[in-house]
Protein backbone atom coordinates (compact mmCIF):
# COMPACT_ATOMS: atom_id res chain seq x y z
CA UNK A 1 0.00 0.00 0.00
CA UNK A 2 3.02 2.55 1.38
CA UNK A 3 4.21 1.63 -2.19
CA UNK A 4 1.01 2.45 -4.42
CA UNK A 5 1.38 5.75 -2.25
CA UNK A 6 4.39 6.60 -2.98
CA UNK A 7 4.11 5.70 -6.78
CA UNK A 8 1.20 8.15 -6.84
CA UNK A 9 2.63 10.54 -5.53
CA UNK A 10 5.53 10.27 -8.13
CA UNK A 11 2.81 10.54 -10.69
CA UNK A 12 1.09 13.12 -9.23
CA UNK A 13 4.81 14.94 -9.22
CA UNK A 14 5.01 14.38 -13.03
CA UNK A 15 1.57 15.38 -13.53
CA UNK A 16 1.93 18.58 -11.49
CA UNK A 17 4.60 20.58 -13.74
CA UNK A 18 2.50 19.66 -16.90
CA UNK A 19 -0.20 21.67 -15.88
CA UNK A 20 1.97 24.27 -14.41
CA UNK A 21 4.11 24.82 -17.63
CA UNK A 22 0.30 24.72 -19.54
CA UNK A 23 -0.75 27.77 -16.77
CA UNK A 24 2.30 29.48 -17.70
CA UNK A 25 2.06 29.06 -21.67
CA UNK A 26 -1.29 31.07 -20.99
CA UNK A 27 0.10 33.76 -20.11
CA UNK A 28 1.28 35.13 -23.75
CA UNK A 29 -2.60 34.46 -24.78
CA UNK A 30 -3.91 36.01 -21.66
CA UNK A 31 -1.90 39.53 -22.00
CA UNK A 32 -2.92 39.65 -25.41
CA UNK A 33 -6.47 38.74 -24.55
CA UNK A 34 -6.46 41.60 -21.83
CA UNK A 35 -4.43 44.31 -23.54
CA UNK A 36 -7.19 43.68 -26.24
CA UNK A 37 -10.09 43.83 -23.86
CA UNK A 38 -8.95 47.13 -22.05
CA UNK A 39 -8.06 49.08 -25.22
CA UNK A 40 -11.35 48.49 -26.63
CA UNK A 41 -13.06 49.24 -23.36
CA UNK A 42 -11.56 52.60 -22.53
CA UNK A 43 -11.98 53.57 -26.50
CA UNK A 44 -15.31 52.31 -28.18
CA UNK A 45 -17.49 54.52 -26.46
CA UNK A 46 -16.49 57.71 -27.09
CA UNK A 47 -15.78 55.92 -30.89
CA UNK A 48 -19.84 55.40 -30.39
CA UNK A 49 -20.09 58.78 -29.17
CA UNK A 50 -18.57 60.51 -32.15
CA UNK A 51 -19.58 58.01 -34.39
CA UNK A 52 -17.06 55.71 -36.30
CA UNK A 53 -17.11 57.67 -39.40
CA UNK A 54 -16.71 61.24 -37.44
CA UNK A 55 -13.56 59.27 -35.83
CA UNK A 56 -11.80 57.43 -38.63
CA UNK A 57 -12.58 60.58 -41.29
CA UNK A 58 -13.07 63.67 -39.07
CA UNK A 59 -10.14 66.50 -39.87
CA UNK A 60 -10.77 68.42 -36.49
CA UNK A 61 -8.90 66.72 -33.50
CA UNK A 62 -9.69 69.69 -30.90
CA UNK A 63 -10.39 68.05 -27.31
CA UNK A 64 -11.44 70.83 -25.71
CA UNK A 65 -14.01 71.89 -27.95
CA UNK A 66 -15.33 68.42 -27.83
CA UNK A 67 -14.05 67.12 -31.62
CA UNK A 68 -11.84 63.84 -31.70
CA UNK A 69 -11.36 63.71 -36.00
CA UNK A 70 -7.82 61.50 -36.14
CA UNK A 71 -7.86 61.55 -40.24
CA UNK A 72 -4.75 64.18 -40.41
CA UNK A 73 -3.26 61.59 -37.75
CA UNK A 74 -3.72 58.52 -39.92
CA UNK A 75 -2.28 60.64 -43.36
CA UNK A 76 0.69 61.59 -41.12
CA UNK A 77 1.26 58.11 -40.30
CA UNK A 78 0.78 56.75 -44.09
CA UNK A 79 3.71 59.29 -44.93
CA UNK A 80 6.03 59.22 -42.38
CA UNK A 81 5.74 54.77 -42.87
CA UNK A 82 5.48 55.16 -46.87
CA UNK A 83 8.83 57.84 -46.74
CA UNK A 84 10.83 55.25 -44.12
CA UNK A 85 10.08 52.42 -46.48
CA UNK A 86 11.11 54.52 -49.74
CA UNK A 87 14.72 54.80 -48.29
CA UNK A 88 15.12 52.38 -45.62
CA UNK A 89 14.66 49.19 -47.55
CA UNK A 90 16.73 49.32 -50.37
CA UNK A 91 19.73 50.06 -48.04
CA UNK A 92 18.02 47.04 -45.80
CA UNK A 93 17.96 44.53 -48.63
CA UNK A 94 21.40 45.26 -50.33
CA UNK A 95 22.40 45.06 -46.02
CA UNK A 96 20.92 41.58 -46.17
CA UNK A 97 22.22 40.69 -49.70
CA UNK A 98 25.86 41.63 -48.58
CA UNK A 99 25.39 39.60 -44.93
CA UNK A 100 23.96 36.82 -47.27
CA UNK A 101 26.31 36.32 -50.17
CA UNK A 102 29.05 38.61 -50.64
CA UNK A 103 30.52 39.35 -46.93
CA UNK A 104 33.55 37.32 -46.12
CA UNK A 105 32.40 34.77 -43.30
CA UNK A 106 34.27 36.92 -40.69
CA UNK A 107 33.35 40.33 -41.43
CA UNK A 108 29.32 39.13 -41.42
CA UNK A 109 30.09 37.77 -37.86
CA UNK A 110 31.25 42.05 -37.00
CA UNK A 111 28.17 42.99 -38.94
CA UNK A 112 25.95 41.02 -37.95
CA UNK A 113 26.04 41.91 -34.37
CA UNK A 114 26.25 45.17 -35.03
CA UNK A 115 23.39 45.80 -36.37
CA UNK A 116 21.54 43.98 -33.88
CA UNK A 117 23.29 46.50 -31.31
CA UNK A 118 21.03 49.32 -34.08
CA UNK A 119 17.92 47.72 -32.61
CA UNK A 120 18.76 47.91 -29.06
CA UNK A 121 19.59 52.14 -29.09
CA UNK A 122 16.60 53.73 -27.35
CA UNK A 123 14.32 55.34 -29.44
CA UNK A 124 14.56 58.46 -27.39
CA UNK A 125 18.24 58.46 -28.80
CA UNK A 126 17.61 58.47 -32.24
CA UNK A 127 14.86 61.26 -31.87
CA UNK A 128 17.29 63.20 -30.20
CA UNK A 129 20.26 62.57 -32.77
CA UNK A 130 17.62 63.19 -35.75
CA UNK A 131 17.08 66.68 -33.43
CA UNK A 132 20.30 67.72 -33.79
CA UNK A 133 21.52 66.56 -37.52
CA UNK A 134 18.47 65.82 -39.26
CA UNK A 135 15.88 68.61 -38.75
CA UNK A 136 18.55 71.51 -38.83
CA UNK A 137 19.86 70.33 -42.27
CA UNK A 138 16.38 69.58 -43.44
CA UNK A 139 15.54 73.29 -42.41
CA UNK A 140 18.76 74.68 -44.02
CA UNK A 141 18.85 72.94 -46.81
CA UNK A 142 14.99 72.33 -48.17
CA UNK A 143 13.53 75.04 -46.13
CA UNK A 144 10.52 74.87 -44.22
CA UNK A 145 10.73 74.52 -40.26
CA UNK A 146 13.20 71.56 -40.45
CA UNK A 147 10.50 69.47 -37.85
CA UNK A 148 9.20 67.51 -40.77
CA UNK A 149 7.87 64.05 -42.07
CA UNK A 150 10.69 63.90 -44.68
CA UNK A 151 12.71 63.51 -40.67
CA UNK A 152 10.62 61.47 -39.42
CA UNK A 153 10.61 59.31 -42.17
CA UNK A 154 14.77 59.53 -41.72
CA UNK A 155 15.02 58.25 -38.52
CA UNK A 156 12.50 56.37 -39.08
CA UNK A 157 13.95 54.07 -42.10
CA UNK A 158 17.00 53.82 -39.99
CA UNK A 159 15.37 52.03 -36.57
CA UNK A 160 13.42 49.83 -39.40
CA UNK A 161 17.01 48.21 -40.58
CA UNK A 162 17.24 45.97 -38.29
CA UNK A 163 14.12 44.51 -38.44
CA UNK A 164 13.73 44.35 -42.20
CA UNK A 165 17.78 43.08 -42.56
CA UNK A 166 17.54 40.22 -40.06
CA UNK A 167 14.74 38.67 -41.41
CA UNK A 168 15.25 39.13 -44.95
CA UNK A 169 18.77 37.69 -44.41
CA UNK A 170 17.43 34.72 -42.60
CA UNK A 171 14.99 34.07 -45.68
CA UNK A 172 17.98 34.20 -48.04
CA UNK A 173 20.51 31.86 -45.89
CA UNK A 174 17.74 29.27 -45.45
CA UNK A 175 17.19 28.71 -49.53
CA UNK A 176 18.78 25.26 -50.69
CA UNK A 177 22.55 25.66 -51.79
CA UNK A 178 21.42 23.57 -54.93
CA UNK A 179 19.57 26.50 -56.34
CA UNK A 180 22.55 28.35 -56.32
CA UNK A 181 24.59 25.59 -57.72
CA UNK A 182 22.37 25.00 -60.51
CA UNK A 183 22.41 29.29 -61.35
CA UNK A 184 25.74 28.64 -61.88
CA UNK A 185 26.38 25.78 -63.49
CA UNK A 186 24.31 27.63 -66.38
CA UNK A 187 26.97 30.21 -66.34
CA UNK A 188 24.95 32.91 -64.36
CA UNK A 189 27.34 35.27 -62.67
CA UNK A 190 26.69 35.68 -58.92
CA UNK A 191 24.83 38.91 -59.08
CA UNK A 192 22.47 37.07 -61.86
CA UNK A 193 21.97 34.22 -59.52
CA UNK A 194 20.92 36.35 -56.87
CA UNK A 195 18.47 38.95 -58.55
CA UNK A 196 16.92 35.95 -60.92
CA UNK A 197 17.22 32.81 -58.40
CA UNK A 198 17.58 33.76 -54.91
CA UNK A 199 15.52 37.06 -54.36
CA UNK A 200 12.73 35.35 -56.16
CA UNK A 201 12.81 32.08 -54.22
CA UNK A 202 13.02 34.25 -50.95
CA UNK A 203 10.17 35.88 -52.04
CA UNK A 204 7.67 35.78 -49.00
CA UNK A 205 10.28 35.85 -46.13
CA UNK A 206 11.21 39.47 -47.97
CA UNK A 207 7.88 40.69 -47.82
CA UNK A 208 7.14 39.81 -44.30
CA UNK A 209 10.60 41.56 -43.62
CA UNK A 210 8.83 44.26 -45.06
CA UNK A 211 5.82 44.37 -43.18
CA UNK A 212 7.55 43.74 -40.07
CA UNK A 213 9.40 46.58 -40.99
CA UNK A 214 5.97 48.62 -41.64
CA UNK A 215 4.61 47.47 -38.58
CA UNK A 216 7.74 49.26 -36.25
CA UNK A 217 7.78 52.18 -38.39
CA UNK A 218 3.84 52.25 -37.91
CA UNK A 219 4.13 51.49 -34.20
CA UNK A 220 7.38 53.82 -33.07
CA UNK A 221 6.52 57.21 -30.87
CA UNK A 222 9.26 58.90 -28.49
CA UNK A 223 11.80 59.18 -31.89
CA UNK A 224 9.01 60.23 -34.43
CA UNK A 225 7.56 63.10 -30.98
CA UNK A 226 10.84 64.69 -31.24
CA UNK A 227 11.41 65.33 -34.91
CA UNK A 228 7.86 65.83 -36.34
CA UNK A 229 6.94 68.93 -35.06
CA UNK A 230 3.65 67.33 -33.95
CA UNK A 231 1.00 69.59 -35.32
CA UNK A 232 -2.49 68.40 -35.79
CA UNK A 233 -3.38 69.23 -39.88
CA UNK A 234 -3.16 67.88 -42.90
CA UNK A 235 0.30 68.01 -44.14
CA UNK A 236 0.78 69.53 -47.95
CA UNK A 237 4.19 68.91 -48.68
CA UNK A 238 6.71 66.45 -47.09
CA UNK A 239 8.44 69.30 -45.16
CA UNK A 240 5.98 70.00 -43.20
CA UNK A 241 5.25 68.92 -39.58
CA UNK A 242 2.51 66.19 -38.95
CA UNK A 243 1.40 64.40 -36.44
CA UNK A 244 1.01 60.03 -36.36
CA UNK A 245 -1.35 58.27 -34.30
CA UNK A 246 1.51 57.25 -32.15
CA UNK A 247 2.42 60.35 -31.55
CA UNK A 248 -1.01 61.62 -30.92
CA UNK A 249 -1.55 59.44 -27.94
CA UNK A 250 2.65 59.97 -26.60
CA UNK A 251 2.01 63.90 -26.28
CA UNK A 252 -1.21 63.87 -25.01
CA UNK A 253 -1.89 60.98 -22.70
CA UNK A 254 0.07 63.10 -19.82
CA UNK A 255 -2.79 65.81 -19.18
CA UNK A 256 -5.65 64.07 -20.87
CA UNK A 257 -8.97 63.12 -18.90
CA UNK A 258 -12.95 62.26 -19.40
CA UNK A 259 -13.52 61.99 -22.75
CA UNK A 260 -10.08 63.36 -23.98
CA UNK A 261 -8.49 60.06 -22.73
CA UNK A 262 -10.64 58.01 -24.23
CA UNK A 263 -10.14 59.10 -27.66
CA UNK A 264 -6.33 58.51 -26.95
CA UNK A 265 -7.20 54.91 -26.12
CA UNK A 266 -9.95 54.93 -29.31
CA UNK A 267 -6.20 56.30 -31.14
CA UNK A 268 -5.38 52.74 -29.75
CA UNK A 269 -7.47 50.53 -30.84
CA UNK A 270 -7.41 52.20 -34.30
CA UNK A 271 -3.23 51.18 -33.87
CA UNK A 272 -3.71 47.92 -32.45
CA UNK A 273 -6.44 46.82 -35.73
CA UNK A 274 -3.64 48.19 -37.88
CA UNK A 275 -0.67 46.20 -36.44
CA UNK A 276 -2.67 43.23 -36.11
CA UNK A 277 -3.46 42.59 -39.63
CA UNK A 278 0.20 43.62 -40.36
CA UNK A 279 1.46 41.13 -38.41
CA UNK A 280 -1.08 38.59 -39.36
CA UNK A 281 -0.10 39.22 -42.83
CA UNK A 282 3.68 38.63 -42.21
CA UNK A 283 3.10 35.50 -40.26
CA UNK A 284 1.07 34.16 -42.88
CA UNK A 285 3.88 35.28 -45.66
CA UNK A 286 6.89 33.65 -43.30
CA UNK A 287 4.85 30.33 -43.01
CA UNK A 288 4.07 30.17 -46.35
CA UNK A 289 7.09 29.26 -48.03
CA UNK B 1 15.92 48.69 -71.44
CA UNK B 2 17.70 50.74 -74.11
CA UNK B 3 21.41 49.55 -73.46
CA UNK B 4 22.42 46.06 -72.36
CA UNK B 5 24.99 45.47 -69.97
CA UNK B 6 27.55 42.94 -70.06
CA UNK B 7 26.96 40.43 -67.14
CA UNK B 8 30.10 41.29 -65.57
CA UNK B 9 29.87 44.87 -65.80
CA UNK B 10 26.30 44.60 -63.97
CA UNK B 11 27.81 42.43 -61.76
CA UNK B 12 30.55 44.93 -60.73
CA UNK B 13 28.02 47.77 -59.78
CA UNK B 14 25.82 45.56 -58.13
CA UNK B 15 28.78 44.45 -55.95
CA UNK B 16 29.88 48.03 -55.35
CA UNK B 17 25.89 49.43 -54.59
CA UNK B 18 25.47 46.47 -52.11
CA UNK B 19 29.07 46.98 -50.67
CA UNK B 20 27.97 50.53 -49.93
CA UNK B 21 24.56 49.92 -48.82
CA UNK B 22 26.23 47.96 -45.85
CA UNK B 23 29.14 50.58 -45.36
CA UNK B 24 26.32 53.33 -44.94
CA UNK B 25 23.94 51.45 -42.30
CA UNK B 26 27.91 50.81 -40.49
CA UNK B 27 28.66 54.51 -40.82
CA UNK B 28 25.15 55.92 -39.65
CA UNK B 29 25.74 53.18 -36.33
CA UNK B 30 28.55 54.23 -35.13
CA UNK B 31 28.47 58.13 -36.54
CA UNK B 32 25.15 57.99 -33.77
CA UNK B 33 27.54 55.89 -31.16
CA UNK B 34 30.03 58.31 -31.14
CA UNK B 35 28.79 61.61 -31.37
CA UNK B 36 27.07 60.40 -28.57
CA UNK B 37 29.41 59.36 -26.52
CA UNK B 38 32.06 62.10 -27.01
CA UNK B 39 29.68 64.58 -26.06
CA UNK B 40 28.26 62.74 -23.26
CA UNK B 41 31.12 61.06 -21.57
CA UNK B 42 32.95 64.29 -20.54
CA UNK B 43 30.44 64.95 -18.40
CA UNK B 44 29.59 61.84 -16.57
CA UNK B 45 31.48 62.31 -12.97
CA UNK B 46 31.09 60.45 -9.36
CA UNK B 47 29.05 62.77 -8.54
CA UNK B 48 26.80 62.59 -11.86
CA UNK B 49 26.36 59.07 -10.88
CA UNK B 50 25.89 59.10 -7.38
CA UNK B 51 23.74 62.46 -6.58
CA UNK B 52 20.49 63.09 -6.94
CA UNK B 53 19.23 65.74 -9.46
CA UNK B 54 17.99 68.85 -8.10
CA UNK B 55 16.03 71.70 -9.92
CA UNK B 56 14.17 68.98 -12.39
CA UNK B 57 17.62 67.76 -13.10
CA UNK B 58 19.24 70.85 -14.59
CA UNK B 59 22.00 70.62 -11.49
CA UNK B 60 22.92 67.27 -9.33
CA UNK B 61 23.10 63.75 -10.99
CA UNK B 62 20.43 60.88 -11.92
CA UNK B 63 21.26 58.45 -8.66
CA UNK B 64 17.23 58.00 -8.69
CA UNK B 65 16.75 57.38 -12.53
CA UNK B 66 19.46 54.82 -12.11
CA UNK B 67 17.90 53.04 -9.05
CA UNK B 68 14.69 53.28 -11.30
CA UNK B 69 15.96 51.81 -14.34
CA UNK B 70 17.12 49.07 -12.14
CA UNK B 71 14.09 48.41 -10.34
CA UNK B 72 11.30 48.44 -12.98
CA UNK B 73 14.28 46.21 -15.28
CA UNK B 74 14.06 43.37 -12.19
CA UNK B 75 10.80 43.53 -11.90
CA UNK B 76 9.96 42.87 -15.03
CA UNK B 77 12.93 40.29 -15.62
CA UNK B 78 11.76 38.68 -12.42
CA UNK B 79 7.93 38.42 -14.03
CA UNK B 80 8.78 37.20 -17.46
CA UNK B 81 11.56 34.90 -16.59
CA UNK B 82 9.30 31.97 -15.16
CA UNK B 83 6.50 32.93 -17.48
CA UNK B 84 8.33 32.99 -20.48
CA UNK B 85 10.88 29.66 -19.89
CA UNK B 86 8.05 28.17 -18.75
CA UNK B 87 5.86 28.59 -21.76
CA UNK B 88 9.01 27.46 -23.64
CA UNK B 89 9.07 24.55 -21.92
CA UNK B 90 5.37 23.69 -22.38
CA UNK B 91 6.06 24.04 -26.31
CA UNK B 92 8.75 22.06 -26.96
CA UNK B 93 8.72 19.38 -24.42
CA UNK B 94 5.03 18.59 -23.10
CA UNK B 95 2.98 18.76 -26.14
CA UNK B 96 3.01 17.63 -29.65
CA UNK B 97 1.91 20.96 -32.75
CA UNK B 98 -1.24 21.45 -31.97
CA UNK B 99 -3.80 24.27 -32.68
CA UNK B 100 -3.29 25.46 -28.48
CA UNK B 101 0.25 25.83 -29.92
CA UNK B 102 -0.35 27.52 -32.44
CA UNK B 103 -2.36 30.14 -30.58
CA UNK B 104 -0.09 30.30 -28.22
CA UNK B 105 2.79 31.41 -30.70
CA UNK B 106 0.22 33.25 -32.62
CA UNK B 107 -0.20 34.89 -29.25
CA UNK B 108 3.48 35.62 -28.33
CA UNK B 109 4.32 36.89 -31.75
CA UNK B 110 1.41 39.22 -32.14
CA UNK B 111 2.97 40.68 -28.40
CA UNK B 112 6.55 41.14 -30.41
CA UNK B 113 4.53 43.46 -32.37
CA UNK B 114 2.53 45.75 -30.55
CA UNK B 115 3.88 49.20 -30.30
CA UNK B 116 5.40 50.42 -26.83
CA UNK B 117 2.98 53.28 -26.74
CA UNK B 118 0.13 50.52 -26.73
CA UNK B 119 1.69 48.63 -23.90
CA UNK B 120 1.78 52.12 -22.09
CA UNK B 121 -1.61 52.59 -22.54
CA UNK B 122 -3.00 49.21 -21.17
CA UNK B 123 -0.47 49.31 -18.37
CA UNK B 124 -1.92 52.43 -17.58
CA UNK B 125 -5.27 51.67 -17.91
CA UNK B 126 -4.92 47.63 -16.30
CA UNK B 127 -1.79 48.14 -13.32
CA UNK B 128 -2.16 51.66 -12.82
CA UNK B 129 -5.92 52.72 -12.76
CA UNK B 130 -7.35 48.90 -12.49
CA UNK B 131 -5.66 47.30 -10.04
CA UNK B 132 -4.86 50.44 -8.20
CA UNK B 133 -1.17 49.81 -8.24
CA UNK B 134 -0.78 53.49 -9.12
CA UNK B 135 2.10 55.10 -11.09
CA UNK B 136 4.67 53.03 -9.61
CA UNK B 137 7.73 51.05 -9.97
CA UNK B 138 5.47 47.63 -10.02
CA UNK B 139 2.96 49.01 -12.59
CA UNK B 140 5.81 49.77 -14.84
CA UNK B 141 7.92 47.03 -13.96
CA UNK B 142 4.63 44.80 -14.29
CA UNK B 143 3.91 46.35 -18.09
CA UNK B 144 7.37 45.87 -19.47
CA UNK B 145 6.97 42.23 -18.45
CA UNK B 146 4.36 42.08 -20.81
CA UNK B 147 6.43 43.75 -23.07
CA UNK B 148 9.53 41.38 -22.96
CA UNK B 149 7.55 37.65 -22.94
CA UNK B 150 8.13 37.28 -26.37
CA UNK B 151 11.54 37.64 -26.65
CA UNK B 152 12.33 35.46 -23.29
CA UNK B 153 9.59 32.60 -25.22
CA UNK B 154 11.62 32.87 -28.51
CA UNK B 155 14.94 32.88 -27.64
CA UNK B 156 14.36 29.62 -24.46
CA UNK B 157 12.57 28.13 -27.45
CA UNK B 158 15.17 27.99 -29.32
CA UNK B 159 17.41 27.37 -26.56
CA UNK B 160 15.22 23.93 -25.92
CA UNK B 161 14.99 22.81 -29.53
CA UNK B 162 18.66 23.09 -29.71
CA UNK B 163 19.76 20.60 -26.88
CA UNK B 164 20.56 17.28 -28.54
CA UNK B 165 18.08 14.33 -28.32
CA UNK B 166 20.36 12.32 -27.63
CA UNK B 167 20.38 14.21 -23.83
CA UNK B 168 16.83 13.22 -23.50
CA UNK B 169 17.73 10.06 -24.32
CA UNK B 170 20.50 9.27 -21.86
CA UNK B 171 18.67 10.76 -19.29
CA UNK B 172 15.23 8.92 -19.49
CA UNK B 173 17.77 5.36 -20.24
CA UNK B 174 18.83 5.92 -16.95
CA UNK B 175 15.46 6.05 -15.55
CA UNK B 176 15.28 10.04 -14.48
CA UNK B 177 11.56 11.20 -14.84
CA UNK B 178 10.64 14.09 -17.23
CA UNK B 179 10.87 16.72 -14.30
CA UNK B 180 14.06 14.93 -13.46
CA UNK B 181 15.52 15.61 -17.10
CA UNK B 182 14.45 18.85 -17.53
CA UNK B 183 15.93 20.40 -13.64
CA UNK B 184 19.26 18.33 -14.78
CA UNK B 185 19.81 18.41 -18.56
CA UNK B 186 17.66 20.87 -20.52
CA UNK B 187 18.11 23.78 -17.94
CA UNK B 188 21.90 23.47 -17.63
CA UNK B 189 22.30 22.91 -21.50
CA UNK B 190 20.09 25.30 -22.46
CA UNK B 191 21.20 28.15 -20.42
CA UNK B 192 23.47 30.50 -22.17
CA UNK B 193 20.19 30.83 -24.73
CA UNK B 194 17.90 31.58 -21.81
CA UNK B 195 20.54 33.73 -20.81
CA UNK B 196 20.25 35.59 -23.87
CA UNK B 197 17.15 35.94 -24.02
CA UNK B 198 17.31 37.42 -20.58
CA UNK B 199 19.93 40.05 -21.08
CA UNK B 200 17.69 41.19 -24.52
CA UNK B 201 14.79 41.36 -22.52
CA UNK B 202 16.74 43.54 -19.82
CA UNK B 203 18.02 45.79 -22.91
CA UNK B 204 14.71 46.42 -24.11
CA UNK B 205 13.85 47.45 -20.64
CA UNK B 206 16.76 49.65 -20.22
CA UNK B 207 15.59 51.60 -23.68
CA UNK B 208 12.20 52.00 -23.24
CA UNK B 209 10.22 54.81 -22.77
CA UNK B 210 6.62 55.43 -23.61
CA UNK B 211 5.28 52.30 -21.97
CA UNK B 212 7.34 53.51 -18.54
CA UNK B 213 6.31 57.11 -18.71
CA UNK B 214 2.68 56.17 -18.50
CA UNK B 215 3.14 53.22 -16.05
CA UNK B 216 5.78 54.51 -13.15
CA UNK B 217 5.70 57.57 -14.04
CA UNK B 218 8.24 60.64 -14.09
CA UNK B 219 8.69 61.61 -10.00
CA UNK B 220 12.09 62.80 -9.84
CA UNK B 221 12.25 61.67 -6.35
CA UNK B 222 14.45 58.34 -4.91
CA UNK B 223 11.84 55.72 -5.08
CA UNK B 224 11.29 54.21 -1.62
CA UNK B 225 8.57 51.06 -2.01
CA UNK B 226 7.14 48.82 -4.99
CA UNK B 227 4.80 51.46 -4.76
CA UNK B 228 6.66 54.33 -5.46
CA UNK B 229 6.15 56.36 -8.99
CA UNK B 230 9.95 55.87 -10.50
CA UNK B 231 11.51 57.42 -13.30
CA UNK B 232 14.15 55.85 -15.47
CA UNK B 233 17.25 57.28 -17.09
CA UNK B 234 15.17 56.82 -21.01
CA UNK B 235 12.33 59.04 -19.74
CA UNK B 236 15.19 60.86 -17.93
CA UNK B 237 16.65 61.80 -21.01
CA UNK B 238 13.71 62.04 -23.21
CA UNK B 239 12.43 65.00 -20.64
CA UNK B 240 15.75 66.57 -20.55
CA UNK B 241 16.12 66.98 -23.88
CA UNK B 242 12.45 67.53 -25.35
CA UNK B 243 11.74 70.52 -22.94
CA UNK B 244 15.34 71.77 -23.04
CA UNK B 245 16.17 71.11 -19.12
CA UNK B 246 19.84 70.67 -19.53
CA UNK B 247 21.59 69.67 -22.99
CA UNK B 248 24.48 68.73 -20.66
CA UNK B 249 22.90 66.35 -18.32
CA UNK B 250 21.30 64.83 -21.49
CA UNK B 251 24.21 64.15 -23.41
CA UNK B 252 25.77 62.62 -19.75
CA UNK B 253 22.21 60.30 -19.58
CA UNK B 254 22.14 59.34 -22.97
CA UNK B 255 25.88 58.61 -23.12
CA UNK B 256 25.33 56.33 -19.96
CA UNK B 257 22.45 54.86 -21.69
CA UNK B 258 24.55 53.89 -24.70
CA UNK B 259 27.43 52.16 -22.45
CA UNK B 260 24.56 49.81 -20.66
CA UNK B 261 23.46 49.15 -24.11
CA UNK B 262 26.64 48.01 -25.40
CA UNK B 263 27.41 46.50 -22.52
CA UNK B 264 24.18 44.50 -22.88
CA UNK B 265 25.26 43.63 -26.45
CA UNK B 266 28.12 42.42 -25.90
CA UNK B 267 27.21 39.96 -23.14
CA UNK B 268 24.52 38.92 -25.02
CA UNK B 269 27.02 38.06 -28.05
CA UNK B 270 29.72 36.44 -25.85
CA UNK B 271 26.94 33.66 -24.60
CA UNK B 272 25.41 33.26 -27.86
CA UNK B 273 29.06 32.04 -28.70
CA UNK B 274 29.79 30.38 -25.75
CA UNK B 275 26.57 28.34 -26.76
CA UNK B 276 27.70 28.09 -30.26
CA UNK B 277 31.33 26.71 -29.16
CA UNK B 278 29.47 24.26 -26.94
CA UNK B 279 28.67 22.47 -30.32
CA UNK B 280 24.85 22.89 -30.22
Amino acid sequence: MLQGLIHKMKRLGERFPQSLFFIMALSALSALALITIFIFIEGIPLIVKVGFFNFIFGMKWAPSLGQYGIFPMIVGTVLVTLGAIILGVPIALCCSIFLAEFAPRKLSNLVRPAIQLLAGIPSVVFGFWGLIFIVPAIRNYLGGPGLSILAGSIILAIMILPTVISISEVSLLALSPLLKEGAFALGATHWQTIRSVLLPAAKSGILASIILGIGRAVGETMAVIMVLGNAVALPSSILDPARTLTTNIGIEMGYASGDHQQALFATGIVLLVIIMLLNSIAQYAIRRK
Amino acid sequence: MGIRLNPKTTQKIAKAVIWSAAILVLFLLFSIIIYILSKGIPHITWQFLTQIPSDMGRSGGILSTIVGTLSVTLVAIIVATPLGVGTAFYLTEYTRESTITKIIRFSAESLAGIPSIVYGLFGFIFFVIYLKLGWSILSGGLTLAVMILPTIIRTSEEAIRTVPPMYREVSFSLGGTKWQTMIKVLIPSALPGIATGIILGIGRCVAETAAVILTAGSALQMPTSLFSPARTMAVHFYILASEGISLEKAFATSALLIILILLINIGANLLVNKFVAKGH
